[in-house]
């Protein structure tokens, strides 16, 4: 198994021999502030060219293809065309909370992902409270949608954003409800620990069915927390030109575009965190020739690996499902999701109770 | 350095945003018009305040959830200890739910989660 801890180790301890305490506190916190800069950048704008990719395959269509080989190119064109396009100010609209919007929903989802496992130590922080601390960080980007929304003096911002409330805050609880399925299996909250316990199988092949099931409610809740796919009510484009980020323009609506991707990968993470084992190989019970060449493949590679197989699922919903209607909406989650996940919790704390997982 | 961890991302957040849109400004034209910076409504004028009280709908789902959400929390801490405290845990987690679930039933009574 690889392991990151040593590395990151040597780097601290070189930095401190080299330089005093405060400055190599310093360095490594540029470093750590570089390296997450990357790592969001990267994943943001390839996020973004691979649902135009796929979306333009389920629609029978090329997608982008021109900048580029096969067109790997063609966000970070946009990128730059959004730099140099104007920023627009709205007469009578809030123009502090106009522009502080923004930061909150990027801040939300960066601070999101930092706690993020990629692999065996190669993550920035690992709270104890790790699960608790990521539900908390993203619900705040919703304060941002919704301050974006308020701000923007336009009425289907403030239609996109009071729709975008109700939902993200309703579907909070069924997202809260889920994780804590696995917390009950694994007794902790804290992402490396639940990692460890899924060493001898993953929580969605050894939690029998309420595994399952936590994990199907959980792909819901989630996809509706991003606000996409079927549940895209804050920015049904048919109806709401664009929802809470209508008034944006240039850079600014580039974030809020951001932002949405990055939500997905977050939530897809924390799934592929509890559910899948993490940077966990994949192991077949006691076959040791096959579990050997399992272990070969880099952590790293299983992590992205298995989240690339959630974000995919997301985007599969969005692109073939209907757009439900916010009675729908609410009357999904309130009348069937909330019952079967409070029953679903139970049957899980009666099955650990009984030591009857794996 | 957690919390040095925690002040990173912070950090890092505020200069990737804020150095993005301060690089736009100096990059991007600025033409102000007036039709430009009117609230878009699909080329209509627009009318009326748009800072008005919104429909009651989502007051009271925001009640429910906030009931919800505070039973929530509590549940966190018994998740973690579940396993160590085994039957006494499991019975009082019954007795919560039952209560929580008689809360749920008497709002779906009420027709509080039909969105009119």
């Amino acid at each position: 198994m690889y392991d990151f801890t040593p590395m990151i180790d040597s780097i601290t301890g070189y930095l401190n021999g080299v330089f005093t305490p405060f400055w190599a506190g310093l360095i490594s916190m540029v470093m750590l502030g570089v390296v997450l800069l990357t790592v969001y950048a990267v994943l943001g704008l390839y996020l973004v060219f691979a649902e135009r990719k796929i979306c333009a395959r389920m629609q029978n269509r090329l997608g982008p293809n021109r900048v580029g080989p096969f067109g790997l190119f063609q966000t970070i064109a946009d990128l730059i065309k959004l730099l140099l396009k104007e920023l627009i100010f709205i007469k009578n609209a809030d123009n502090f909370l106009f522009n502080i919007a923004p930061f909150i929903v990027i801040i939300a989802s960066i601070m999101a992902i930092g706690s993020i496992p990629f692999a065996k130590g190669l993550q920035a922080i690992d709270l104890n409270i790790g699960v608790l601390y990521i539900l908390a960080i993203s619900s705040m980007g919703v304060i941002g949608i919704l301050i974006a929304g308020w701000a923007s003096n336009s009425k289907y911002s403030v239609i996109g954003a009071m729709r975008s409330g109700a939902q993200v805050i309703s579907y909070e609880l069924s997202v809260g409800l889920a994780l804590l399925c696995i917390i009950v299996y694994a007794g902790s909250m804290q992402f490396s620990e639940i990692i460890a316990s899924q060493e001898d199988g993953w929580w969605i092949f050894k939690g029998h069915i309420p595994a399952f099931i936590a994990f199907v409610i959980y792909l819901i809740a989630g996809t509706a927390e991003t606000n996409r796919g079927p549940f895209d009510l804050a920015e049904a484009e048919s109806e709401l030109t664009a929802g809470f980020h209508t008034e944006y323009s240039g850079i600014k609506f580039a974030f809020f575009f951001l932002a949405e991707y990055m939500n997905m990968f977050v939530i897809a993470a924390i799934a592929t965190t509890l559910f899948l084992g993490g940077w966990l190989p994949f192991h077949l019970f006691q076959w040791a020739g096959f579990n050997h060449v399992m272990d070969y493949i880099p952590p790293v590679f299983w992590f992205f690996a298995k989240t690339a197989f959630v974000i995919y699922l997301m985007m599969w919903f969005k692109w073939t499902f209907p757009r439900l209607r916010i009675d729908q909406l609410l009357a999904l989650e309130w009348k069937y999701l909330l019952p079967i996940n409070l029953i679903n919790l139970i049957l899980i704390s009666f099955l650990t109770l009984m030591q009857w997982h794996f | 350095m957690e919390s040095y961890a925690l002040l990173t991302f912070f950090l890092t957040a505020v200069v990737l945003v804020g150095g993005a849109i301060i690089f736009s400004h100096f990059v991007a034209p600025h033409i102000p018009g007036i039709v430009k910076s009117e609230p878009y409504e699909c080329g209509i004028p627009t009318e009326g305040p748009t800072w008005i009280q919104f429909h009651v709908g989502y007051y009271l789902f925001a009640i429910i959830y906030l009931i919800f959400d505070v039973e929530t929390v509590f549940i966190y801490p018994w998740a973690v200890v579940m396993r160590e405290i085994g039957l006494t845990a499991f019975f009082e987690i019954l007795i919560f739910f039952t209560v929580l679930g008689l809360g749920l039933l008497y709002a779906w009574k009420k027709k509080a989660l039909i969105w009119e």
